[in-house]
């Protein structure tokens, strides 16, 4: 396995710049959704905040195939949308959820964080789904502290969640982050708890449940990067930048209040 | 933006190889190379031609896999 990079408290400072973009964008753009606003709007809100900040947008041109970037600023994915959906012109609806995903770079730093918001009023499964998901990450990031193994916090999202009856998605996983939106550790939803590395002061991990309310296995679809349930049944996707040390982990992404359902 | 996991799919073992390679008909028709994961070597995991398998394949090479389980 490639080293994992540890950071020095100087790139950590940094680091918490980028995160506190993240953070100040997921609330911005979380106060503007509301039926009828078109997530093409959101994406330019989004894009002009963080340019403003003197950051730049992390996944706009971002990606594996040259001939296939991702387009936008943020990653928006509606209902049975798991991640990486593009922002659309159609307007959002009542009752759906509505999952955005942020990252920026900033003096040669990322950041990444995210969030599903409700639209207006929704169903009781919803609700529960985004309620577990958010929880589950908490549970995660409470595992997150050195000495700690990596799959304890795989370990403590995954059984928060099957417990609640939803089933966290094998295909994707969360990501070190740091100089590159994504580096070394893999960071899964699933795992056994007391295996993989042992975590140290200093890496930055984005860890990230990706729930769905049916079945775990998901599909991509034909743009290449959206990623949907195979069921048709919602998702939820929440995300926080962490950096490691003695005791609790810092959260860099922290928006002032959590949740907004 | 969350990361590509290692790619999992079920397979059947068509040919076994020297050095504990093994040709994998996948799920989906496709034939691939795979190697035996350490941690089945340790434990003397034996496979055998007809054997259905797990196989992880990287999403940099998908011809290439890596046998990590074994169904009985």
């Amino acid at each position: 396995m490639r080293k994992i990079p540890l950071k020095s408290t100087g790139e950590l400072a940094l680091m918490r710049e980028s995160g506190r973009i993240v953070a100040e964008v997921l609330a911005l753009v979380g106060g503007a959704i509301r039926p009828g606003v078109a997530t093409v709007e959101l994406d330019t809100l989004a894009e002009g905040y963080i340019r403003a900040q003197g950051a730049e947008p992390a996944f706009k041109g971002y990606g594996h195939d040259p001939s296939n970037l991702f387009p936008a600023t943020l990653c928006v994915s509606l209902d049975d949308e798991v991640v990486h959906g593009f922002p659309s012109p159609t307007p959002l609806e009542e009752g759906q959820v509505v999952s955005i995903d942020v990252g920026v770079l900033k003096n040669g730093f990322y950041g990444d964080g995210a969030m599903t918001f409700a639209v207006g009023r929704t169903g009781e499964e919803k609700r529960e789904l985004l309620r577990v998901t958010e929880e589950a990450l908490y549970r995660g990031i409470a595992q997150a502290r050195a000495g700690n193994h990596l799959y304890d916090i795989s370990s403590a999202i995954q059984e928060h969640v099957e417990a609640a009856g939803f089933s966290v998605v094998k295909d994707l996983v969360g990501h070190g982050v740091g100089r590159n939106l994504h580096e070394e550790p893999a960071v899964p939803n699933y795992g056994v708890r007391g295996t993989g590395v042992v975590l140290r002061p200093g890496m930055v991990l984005a860890i990230e449940p990706m729930v769905n309310a049916g079945t775990y296995r998901v599909k991509v679809d034909s743009d290449g990067w959206t990623v949907r349930t195979a069921d048709g049944r919602p998702s939820a996707h929440f995300e926080h930048t962490v950096a490691i040390r003695n005791g609790e982990a810092e959260i860099l992404t922290r928006y002032g209040q959590t949740g907004s359902h | 933006m969350a990361k590509q996991g290692p790619i999992k799919v079920d397979g059947t073992i068509t040919e076994t190889l020297p050095n504990a390679m093994f040709k994998v008909t996948l799920e989906s028709g496709h034939t691939i190379l795979a190697h035996i994961s350490g941690k089945m070597r340790m434990n003397f995991i034996k496979i055998l031609v007809g054997d259905k398998v797990t196989v992880e394949l990287s999403p940099y090479d998908l011809t290439k896999g890596r046998i990590t389980y074994r169904y009985k």
